[in-house]
């Protein structure tokens, strides 16, 4: 063998894919008549060499990572709560409707709680059918929380144009939160708060998924469920607990974008950040600290990405393409480092077996 | 407030019924086999909206049947990667399928944007076949004889695939690949081959649902323009217990609350865009909470296979 393991390893699952990915995009731009060379030296210097789109990068992981927070939860205990838009943007409407009457009331730092209590009950709410059917009917959670995300963005536009919009303007959205009564920027403004509570989210479910005997008990529940009930765990419960948990942080991830960065909802708005970051927390493995380091490169892309789009002419969908086509590739290169293990595994065994 | 049992509503109901349940059928039948096979296909999705570009372009230079093979394949061309990533590497069916979508959703938004953003071409409507004497009936004649050939083609695929599930040995194979794929192995059969023609088959079916959708549905291509049919149709697929009647009942069930808007506009009645939208999405929801207790999935369904897995399934 040319190289180590360790440096085999390295190049399988991550220099290689990435490569191959970067490569076969190129060759797609090259189809569409795009230089890569001008697109990918866009993406860099504006997702991430200039300080404004580095900031705007920064700003955007807020709500990215409560939904990878809620994705880490759900998967490390075997729910495949695929509702995450749905409970994301029923989450930023409630939280929108109450910030600004709240605000003028309430102490802000009361406000903006209350805001996200409500979000995060919404979330959850959105979630009791799903949950509800998977624990006691045994209906696949797949689709039924998909079904529900299709319900609850037509129910946030309802509400929106119905119930919670803005008497000043005719256009169908929330009344704004001033930019004063939103979350501040800590750190003389390089911090945003929202980030700040990403970041404790996902460590937080990271810890408690690995360290805590709740986590454990549903890592059981997820790895099997029959047998975590003949251990004596409640499953029902433990499933009802993980989708009202999984969808509260989403609702938690609408609220951190109004009330940091969006200030209101329009109508028809609706980021799609719920699938989008599947892949991503997959990638990472279900571990916290890998989603992160994935949730920052995703919003690098999609910055970068969207300035690109503006200044080559080129629409702003080529980022969900570069996305997809990473998942393959990295996918792939972690399947190809699986046989390599495995005929690693082999050949050292019949070397055992020669030895003796 | 009209009346709302008039003979022009009746026939919109369920003209609009099957224009929107025909697709759901093709795709729900495919999804049935691939799920059949042990595969839960997300990548449904994906493969409808594949099909439903391809289709567009191909309609648009050649005319809807060089359309609906363009569908076919294209949808097929995606549910050769899902084959390959999901059956043969054996990688999540779901993340794979999520990957899938978000991909196709990429490719065909940026193409139609290349390609048509600035002209939005329309094509011409497809020419029915009307069935002599039928096509006169009353209310039922224009909605369900007097049709594009393809609405009959798609009917007939659920006794096609009634028949391959009973009396064929790649419909038993396929059973054995969702039931218990380590048995297959044993008499013979080959799991991967047979998963990997289950999810080909699949996209050849969502790839024509979606090639309906915009050459025979819409006479247009939208970017997303599947929202989440595909989606709908695993449900009937998994509400339908493995009998393709039972995909195209839910189908027209679906169909008819997907098309309710338009019957209702046919009947004066305006209700807001967005509650119809939540329509078909609540019936889905309404009709899994009843029914889909104990869905007889197959046993196997969702797990990749590897010969020698210790589980054994």
């Amino acid at each position: 063998m040319i190289v180590g393991p360790a440096a085999g390893h390295f190049l399988r699952v991550v220099a290689g894919p990435l490569l191959a990915a970067l490569a076969l995009t190129a060759i797609v731009l090259l189809l569409l008549g795009v230089d890569p060379a001008a697109y990918f030296r866009q993406v860099v210097q504006r997702g991430l060499l200039s300080p404004s789109g580095l900031q705007a990068a920064i700003t955007r992981t807020a709500p990215l990572l409560f939904i990878a927070a809620s994705l880490i939860l759900a998967f490390r205990a075997g729910i495949w709560n695929l509702g995450g838009d749905g409970q994301y943007l029923l989450g930023a409407v409630v939280a929108a409707a109450l910030a600004a009457p709240l605000a003028q009331a309430l102490p802000l730092w009361l406000a903006w709680l209350a805001c996200f209590a409500a979000a995060a009950a919404i979330g959850a709410a959105w979630s009791v059918l799903p949950a509800w059917l998977r624990a006691f009917r045994g209906v696949n959670e797949v689709v039924s929380s998909l079904m529900m995300s299709f319900l609850g963005l037509s129910l946030a536009n309802v509400l929106i144009k119905f119930v919670f919009q803005d008497p000043g303007t005719t256009v169908p959205q929330t009344v704004t939160l001033p930019v004063a009564d939103r979350l501040p920027r800590l750190l003389g403004g390089a911090l945003p708060t929202g980030v700040l509570l990403g970041l404790l989210a996902v460590l937080m479910v990271h810890w408690v998924m690995t360290r805590t005997a709740f986590g454990t008990r549903l890592r059981i529940v997820g790895l099997n469920a029959r047998a975590a009930a003949h251990a004596g765990l409640d499953v029902p419960g433990l499933t009802l607990a993980v989708f009202a948990l999984s969808a509260g942080l989403a609702g938690l991830a609408g609220a951190v974008d109004v009330l940091g960065v969006q200030g209101n909802v329009r109508a028809d708005w609706n980021p799609a950040y719920g699938l989008m970051v599947v892949p991503l927390v997959f990638l990472a493995r279900f571990n916290g600290f890998g989603a992160i380091v994935f949730v920052f490169a995703f919003s690098v892309l999609s910055v970068g990405g969207e300035s690109a789009a503006r200044r080559l002419g080129v629409p702003n969908y080529v980022t969900l393409m570069i996305v997809a086509i990473l998942l393959a590739g990295l996918a792939a290169g972690e399947v190809l480092d699986q046989r390599a293990a495995r005929r690693r595994d082999a050949a050292r065994a019949a070397g055992g077996e020669a030895a003796r | 407030m009209t009346d709302l049992l008039t003979p022009a509503f009746a026939t919109a109901l369920l003209a609009g019924a099957i224009t929107a349940g025909v697709p759901l059928l093709l795709a729900g039948l495919g999804e049935q086999m691939s799920q059949k096979a042990g595969v839960l296909n997300i990548g449904l999705e994906g493969m409808m909206l594949a099909g439903a570009y391809a289709a567009f372009v191909a309609a648009h230079g050649a005319g809807p049947w060089a359309g609906f093979a363009a569908g076919m394949l294209a949808g097929m061309a995606v549910a050769a990667v899902m084959a390959v990533m999901s059956v043969r590497f054996g990688l999540n069916q779901i993340v794979t399928g999520i990957a899938l979508l978000l991909g196709v959703e990429g490719v065909t938004a940026i193409l139609h944007h290349l390609k048509f953003a600035t002209t939005y071409p329309r094509l011409s409507p497809v020419a029915s076949w009307p069935l002599p004497g039928l096509a006169e009936l009353p209310v039922a004649g224009p909605a369900l004889f007097d049709r594009p050939a393809i609405v009959y083609g798609a009917i007939a695929l659920v006794a096609a695939m009634a028949w391959i599930y009973r009396r064929t040995y790649f419909g038993l194979a396929l059973q054995a690949a969702g039931e218990r794929p380590s048995a297959l192995d044993a008499a013979g059969g080959d799991v991967v081959r047979t998963r990997a023609a289950a999810v080909l088959a699949a996209g050849a079916c969502a790839g024509l649902g979606g090639a309906f959708m915009s050459v025979v549905a819409a006479g247009i291509f939208v970017p997303f323009m599947t929202n989440g049919a595909g989606f709908i149709a695993i449900v009937l697929a998994m509400l339908a217990r493995g009998r393709p009647l039972m995909v195209l009942c839910g189908a027209l069930l679906f169909g008819a609350c997907l098309s309710a808007a338009t019957a209702l506009q046919v009947a004066g009645v305006d209700a807001p865009v967005d509650i119809v939208q939540m329509l078909p999405f609540a019936a889905v929801l309404l009709v899994l909470a009843l029914f889909g207790q104990g869905g007889a999935l197959p046993a196997a369904l969702g797990e990749a296979w590897r010969r020698g897995d210790p589980l054994g399934k």
